[in-house]
């Protein structure tokens, strides 16, 4: 959800010249809460918050809680003062992880070209789809179309010629809008915003430049370089000068892959006993697995992360035999790394499991053993993904990790 | 004790006795070469309580007796002396080692504190030297190196009448291979796990004396090697070897036959591309196969070459160290590569001729592919 200031009484069409402006911004409103109101349709047109229902910050709220002043990352307390009425709802984020891929898959449609910047926004280069698809604006129109019917979702879209008026050009469409900045009008749709709307301007770049009285980009436009240099040093001035007419080289880079996949958890009363630990290296183990391979990944290393009651942080990382995605391998790895460590004297407040080392499954090599199980734990582990896919996380899980009456032998083989 | 030998006969007992000493002993006396005199000649011997070397060589003995010294120091000072007879004397707590002109003093330790070597078992049989050495290479090679999975680091050899088998893996490729030997009694029956680098060292420096014999007892802890004055023993790995011969296919569906040469220099040259890990691919169709490595935008090469196939087209890929090991390891014209499934292990085995049959009860190899995700 962008906080980027937007004026209010900015212009709404700058144009229709769309023959020079490859680049989308896609930005989903209000993304998080839109999701929530798809399975709650009543609530619609009322003030919806998401966000930790006691602690906590928002995390994504309607249009109608941010007409009381409610924006994203502001504290629990304070959105509930300033909207007593709205209604909180707890955060799934398994579900928007799963509306995003959605997303994502009818951008992949467009153009192979995209740059995913968090899980509801991403920009597109759709040069290439020209000929395919039409000009930029009608591919905007029509994926907004596409996300709207297919998903159910608000999508706004901005149109421009470089990266960064793409994305202002979005937030000033919002709510459930587009808008074209055409290459020509660039620099007038740019000197007619506050200059807090500038990339990597916040509140004390904008102090800073209000002390030179500095108020807008237009302002900054007409500001010496040297005034600039002074003020923000060689770099930031010339930069933010760049910005102001404009100039933005950076390309749409779509190769903007995971690093690593990891899941931590942190416990309500510190962990002590080395089977709990392992339960939950378990089901650490079958989210990541389920992630790498949704993401058609493939893990070659494992680290884990232990975090002791006085917040002393241990990570123990090893490589795997050979690349996977199945969570068995993982946890095998994970419960060697664990069994190297010693347990707190506090307990244990935090763990966590991370895949590393992250490669395309397609194009990864695997050197199988001659006594290989063969793949019937990957299709077990596959087939829980579609169940869990259609009847949610909670559907299945490994015998393990079900709660058990505490008698003798509870819990068993961890060994799934 | 006093003694003269010739340089060249103490410098070779001393290397090989000493060979296996460790640089850092868990207990100083274990860094020691034990020497003893006597009317027969000059023994050497040393043990690790794992690993017990003794070397018995000619020497013209005047005063018997034994002593322990430096197994490194000896080793370097024999090599270095002058190509003239040696005299070793012990005087005192101190050893001197006179060649020439030249003279050392050693240091002794207390020969009393040293381990008593192990007993050798009855010996089991014999086997020429060169043919023991060469199947001992055909299978040590496939051999786990990885010291946390003690049992794959042996070797099982199993010893049935005149039939003497080997059998290596390190889980991605298994070696077996048969030969025949001299048993001592016809019906004997044994099966040991024996490391590796014991078998290889056998073949490194007992194969040229012409016959080895073998020592194992039934049951017991301890195999022997014994050649020209030589005796080695060493510890058996503790454990039960996992039933490999059973990976073996009971039959394939396609064969192929190529030039064993040929495969081994094209295969060297495509898997120059292939950067670790990544995988040498051979298409087999009618006549011909081919080899290609490296993929995307990574450097890429292939090779065709002439290749009888018998049975559906089958194309596989495998890592192309395991490939050349293979191949390195087969000492026939052809190689013979059987199939199951893309997916499945392949057997390799070696024959005389395009058109003949295979040697399969000698040698096979089986070799795991490579595959690719999911």
């Amino acid at each position: 959800m962008s906080r980027a200031p937007r004026s209010a009484g900015a212009r709404r069409d700058w144009g229709s010249d769309d023959s020079q402006t490859p680049i989308l911004h896609v930005d989903m409103d209000a993304f998080f809460a839109s999701v929530e109101l798809l399975s709650r349709p009543e609530l619609r047109g009322r003030p919806v918050i998401v966000g930790g229902r006691r602690r906590g910050v928002v995390l994504a709220a309607t249009y109608e809680a941010r007409a009381s002043g409610v924006h994203s990352a502001m504290p629990m307390t304070r959105a509930r003062v300033l909207c007593p009425q709205a209604i909180v709802i707890a955060p799934d984020h398994n579900r928007y992880r799963e509306m995003s891929r959605g997303v994502m898959r009818i951008l992949g449609d467009i153009t192979p070209v995209i740059e995913p910047l968090s899980i509801d926004e991403a920009f597109l280069d759709v040069s290439g789809a020209r000929r395919r698809l039409g000009s930029p604006a009608v591919i905007a129109g029509r994926l907004r179309t596409r996300i709207a019917e297919e998903l159910g979702l608000p999508a706004s879209v901005g149109i421009a010629s470089t990266k960064f008026v793409a994305k202002l050009a979005s937030s000033h469409a919002k709510p459930d809008g587009m808008l074209l900045v055409p290459r020509d009008a660039t620099v007038a749709f740019l000197h007619s915003l506050p200059v807090g709307a500038l990339w990597g301007v916040g509140e004390r770049t904008e102090a800073t430049l209000a002390r030179l009285a500095i108020r807008t980009v237009a302002d900054l436009a007409h500001t010496p370089p040297d005034t600039l240099r002074a003020a923000l040093g060689d770099s930031g001035g010339r930069r933010l000068l760049d910005l102001a007419w404009g100039r933005d080289p950076r390309a749409v880079e779509p190769v903007r892959r995971e690093k690593s996949i990891g899941h931590e958890q942190t416990f309500a009363e510190n962990l002590r006993d080395r089977a709990d630990l392992a339960a939950v290296l378990l089901d650490q183990a079958h989210r990541c697995a389920a992630r790498l391979r949704s993401g058609g990944l493939f893990a070659a290393g494992v680290a884990i992360k232990v975090r002791g009651a006085d917040f002393t942080t241990l990570t123990r990382s090893r490589s795997l035999e050979a690349p996977t995605d199945v969570a068995h391998d993982l946890y095998q790895v994970a419960r060697e790394l664990l069994a190297g460590v010693a347990v707190p004297p506090g307990g244990v407040r935090l763990l966590g499991l991370r895949c590393e080392s992250l490669s395309e499954a397609a194009s990864t090599a695997v050197q199988v053993r001659l006594d290989d199980s063969g793949p019937e734990r990957r299709d077990a582990e596959l087939a829980m993904d579609q169940i869990r896919r259609r009847y949610g996380r909670s559907s299945l899980t490994a015998g393990s990790l079900l709660p058990v009456p505490t008698t003798e032998n509870a819990r068993g083989d961890l060994s799934c | 004790m006093k003694f003269r030998v010739e340089r060249d006969v103490l410098a070779d007992a001393v290397t090989w006795t000493a060979r296996t000493l460790p640089s850092r002993p868990p207990s100083p006396v274990l860094a020691g070469v034990r020497l003893e005199a006597d009317g027969t000649g000059l023994v050497l011997s040393t043990f690790d309580y794992e690993v017990s070397a003794r070397s018995a060589v000619v020497a013209d003995v005047e005063v018997p007796g034994a002593v322990l010294v430096s197994g490194r120091l000896l080793a370097e000072i024999s090599k270095a002396l002058p190509n003239k007879p040696v005299e070793v004397s012990v005087e005192g707590n101190r050893v001197s080692v006179v060649c020439g002109s030249s003279r050392f003093t050693l240091l002794t330790m207390p020969v009393e504190d040293y381990p008593s070597l192990p007993e050798l078992p009855d010996v089991t049989g014999s086997i020429a030297g060169d043919s023991f050495a060469q199947a001992i290479s055909q299978v040590t090679m496939a051999a786990g190196r990885d010291e946390t999975l003690p049992l794959l680091t042996g070797v099982r050899v199993e010893i049935d009448g005149d039939a003497l088998t080997m059998l290596a893996t390190d889980r991605y490729r298994l070696a077996m291979r048969q030969i025949t030997w001299s048993p001592a009694a016809p019906s004997v029956s044994r099966v040991a796990l024996v490391r590796a680098r014991t078998l290889s060292d056998v073949a490194r420096n007992l194969s040229n004396a012409g016959s080895i014999d073998i020592a194992l007892a039934d049951g017991g802890d301890i195999i022997g090697f014994e050649a020209g004055g030589r005796r080695t023993t060493s510890l058996l790995v503790d454990g039960e070897y996992p039933p490999v011969r059973r990976l073996f296919p009971d039959e394939t569906t396609t064969h192929t036959i190529t030039s064993t040469h040929e495969l081994v220099e094209a295969a060297k040259r495509v898997s120059l591309v292939a950067e670790r890990n990544t995988p040498i691919r051979l298409s087999f169709s009618e006549g011909q196969v081919v080899l290609d490595a490296g993929q995307g935008d990574d450097a890429q090469a292939t090779e065709v070459l002439e290749s009888t196939l018998v049975g559906e087209e089958i194309s596989t890929a495998f890592n192309p160290q395991y490939l050349l090991d293979g191949l390195s390891a087969l000492n026939t014209d052809f190689v013979r590569l059987s199939f199951t499934h893309p997916s499945k292990p392949a057997v390799m085995t070696g024959q005389d001729d395009a058109d003949g049959a295979d040697h399969a009860e000698e040698f096979r190899y089986l070799l795991m592919p490579i595959r690719f995700g999911a």
